[in-house]
């Protein structure tokens, strides 16, 4: 027993001190930038007192708060609409496909690994002036000209993302069904239940932490997007993430950039922590 | 599953006559369009990525092998992916040897900490390790993007790993130590062995995280692009869209092998 105790420490404090390093160090590192009070770039060496400038600053532009309550709504839909629309996939494999749920699954999974970056160029193709779906129209003669109001909106920035992310939402939801003990629909079905009753009564609670961590797995990406909407969604598609960009880039504001960032991670974070409380995760799983 | 299906039918269930199947299909055609659309521009004899196609080729093709930026950006991509898959499956290996075989303060503790990337937006990740490697005058290059890479893909591993050691019987190392064998001989001897097809499938899922990233990647990157990042800056010059296609479509082809992989050896174990 004596060589596992020492095996511990070669366990256990490699993990600890990389993620230490690498992502504790670094959140603590941006909180602390936060209340600097600079509003160009830092000099790290000169001396600074805390100060809750770049906050005040943030609550005192309107358009920031905007974008912010713009991009959690869009981050909502986006995760709420991926995961809606995966749910009859997961069904589908985990109750229907039977023998062929491997193959059915093996479809699903080459969208999947497809690129993100492939996926979005694909979307800029088809949304463009010039792209797919306008001289596809024009060709086969249905517009004269092209229309534009197809790339370039919020509503592109959305439609991109949630057709990045249908395969992503669609796996923990089929883990999560493929879990459900079949007797409960037996015992249900014994008991005079229809298949409607026996789906809303016990597929579908029994299949919600999944669904959680689906919609949680989109949502978390999508509130802090940035790459996206700078490809499909112009100045019109902006998001919270892009004004966290341009701070960093362009505008090489870093405390007023760091004090946007500490305000999206605490909004994720009290999100996750609201949904798992009123959902009661412990409770549905045991 | 079949036995359930059977078992089921046997006792009468009724079913709702909603189309499932046909729904599936509808959403995978909906999912393979895009991939499709792209994939025909990269045979088409046309330069810009408009209809009628006026003829197949395959010429882009040729142009990737012929550009060596291009070539460059994925040797860099496969270097860093190498690099972070190896860190995030030696981490998640760590931990989840650590947390099943063992009882410590600060337990729990790891397990938290090795899954909590996963609920930080990656721009906040990426700023934030931006202003440590500045703080602590590291000058970015693909070993910074390795690092934040091998962070994000930590959860992964763990994920996949803990759910292999969990069914891990404990005889098997005290036997081993039985017989006299220290528990680092142990856990290289018997416990990687039986983890092995797990181990690979964590290691091709990281690999696969990192070498599609790229949210994080530009903050980290100092001249030498991934290929996500050469691609991103490059996505503007309309000319080169048929050649960077041609590119990604090749990328894809390798990650999705790549996923199909990971897959059956995630499978294999059950």
């Amino acid at each position: 027993m004596l060589g596992r105790r020492g095996a511990l420490r070669f366990l256990a404090l490699p993990p600890y001190a990389w993620l230490g390093l690498f992502f504790v160090l670094p959140l603590i590192l941006i909180i602390a930038i936060s209340f600097r009070p600079e509003t160009g770039p830092i000099n790290f060496d000169d001396p600074w007192a805390p100060s809750l400038v770049q906050y005040q600053r943030v609550w005192e532009t309107a358009s920031y708060l905007r974008l912010l309550g713009i991009s959690v709504l869009m981050a909502l839909v986006v995760a709420g609409t991926a995961t809606l629309l995966a749910y009859p996939i997961a069904y589908f494999l985990a109750f229907r496909a039977r023998d062929r749920a491997v193959f059915y699954l093996v479809l699903l999974l080459i969208p999947f690994a497809a690129s993100y970056l492939l996926k979005i160029m694909a979307w800029r193709l088809m949304l463009g002036q010039e792209g797919a779906i306008n001289s596809f129209l024009q060709f086969i003669g249905l517009t004269a000209e092209p229309l534009d109001l197809l790339l370039y909106s919020r509503a592109a920035v959305i439609i991109a993302l949630v057709y990045v992310w249908i395969p992503f939402a669609a796996l923990p939801v089929y883990a999560a069904m493929q879990r459900i003990d079949r007797g409960h629909q037996e015992a249900a079905a014994d008991l005079g239940a229809g298949p409607w009753s026996r789906f809303w009564r016990i597929t579908v609670p029994l299949s919600l932490p999944g669904a959680l961590a689906a919609f949680f797995m989109v949502f978390i990406p999508t509130v802090g997007e940035y790459v996206t909407p700078s490809l499909v969604g112009g100045t019109e598609g902006f998001m919270y993430g892009n004004l966290i960009q341009d701070f960093f880039t362009s505008a090489a504001n870093w405390a007023q950039g760091s004090a946007l960032s500490v305000i999206m991670l605490v909004v994720t974070l009290v999100l996750v922590v609201v949904a798992l409380r009123v959902v009661n995760v412990r409770r549905l799983t045991t | 599953m079949t036995g359930a299906a059977r078992t089921r039918s046997a006792v009468g269930v009724g079913r709702t006559r909603v189309p499932l199947r046909a729904t599936y299909l509808g959403m995978l055609l909906l999912l393979y369009f895009p991939i499709a659309l792209l994939f025909l521009f990269s045979v088409s004899q046309n330069s810009s990525l408009s209809f009628p196609i006026q003829g197949f080729t395959l010429d882009w093709y040729r142009e990737v092998f012929e550009d060596a930026s291009l070539l460059e950006a994925a040797r860099n991509s496969l270097v860093v992916g190498f690099a972070a898959a190896t860190l995030a499956t030696l981490i998640g290996f760590a931990v989840s040897v650590a947390v099943i075989r063992f009882r410590f303060r600060g337990r729990a503790g790891l397990v938290g900490l090795a899954g909590l990337p996963l609920i930080v937006p990656f721009i906040v990740l990426g700023v934030s390790l931006f202003l440590l490697f500045i703080f602590v005058d590291i000058p970015r290059s693909l070993a910074t993007i390795a690092i934040g890479h091998s962070v994000v893909a930590v959860p992964f591993a763990t994920l996949i790993l803990l759910a292999r050691m969990v069914g891990l019987d404990p005889n098997l190392e005290d036997a081993a130590m039985d017989l006299g064998a220290t528990y680092r001989t142990t856990l290289r001897r018997v416990v990687v062995p039986l983890m092995g097809p797990s181990i690979l499938s964590a290691w091709l899922t990281c690999f696969i995280v990192s070498f599609d990233e790229v949210a994080i990647a530009l903050f980290l990157a100092g001249g030498d692009p991934t290929f996500p990042i050469f691609l991103y800056g490059q996505l503007r010059f309309a000319q080169r869209l048929p050649v960077l296609i041609a590119m990604a479509v090749l990328l894809m082809i390798g990650t999705v092998t790549l996923t199909l992989i990971a897959f059956r050896l995630a499978r294999r174990r059950t």
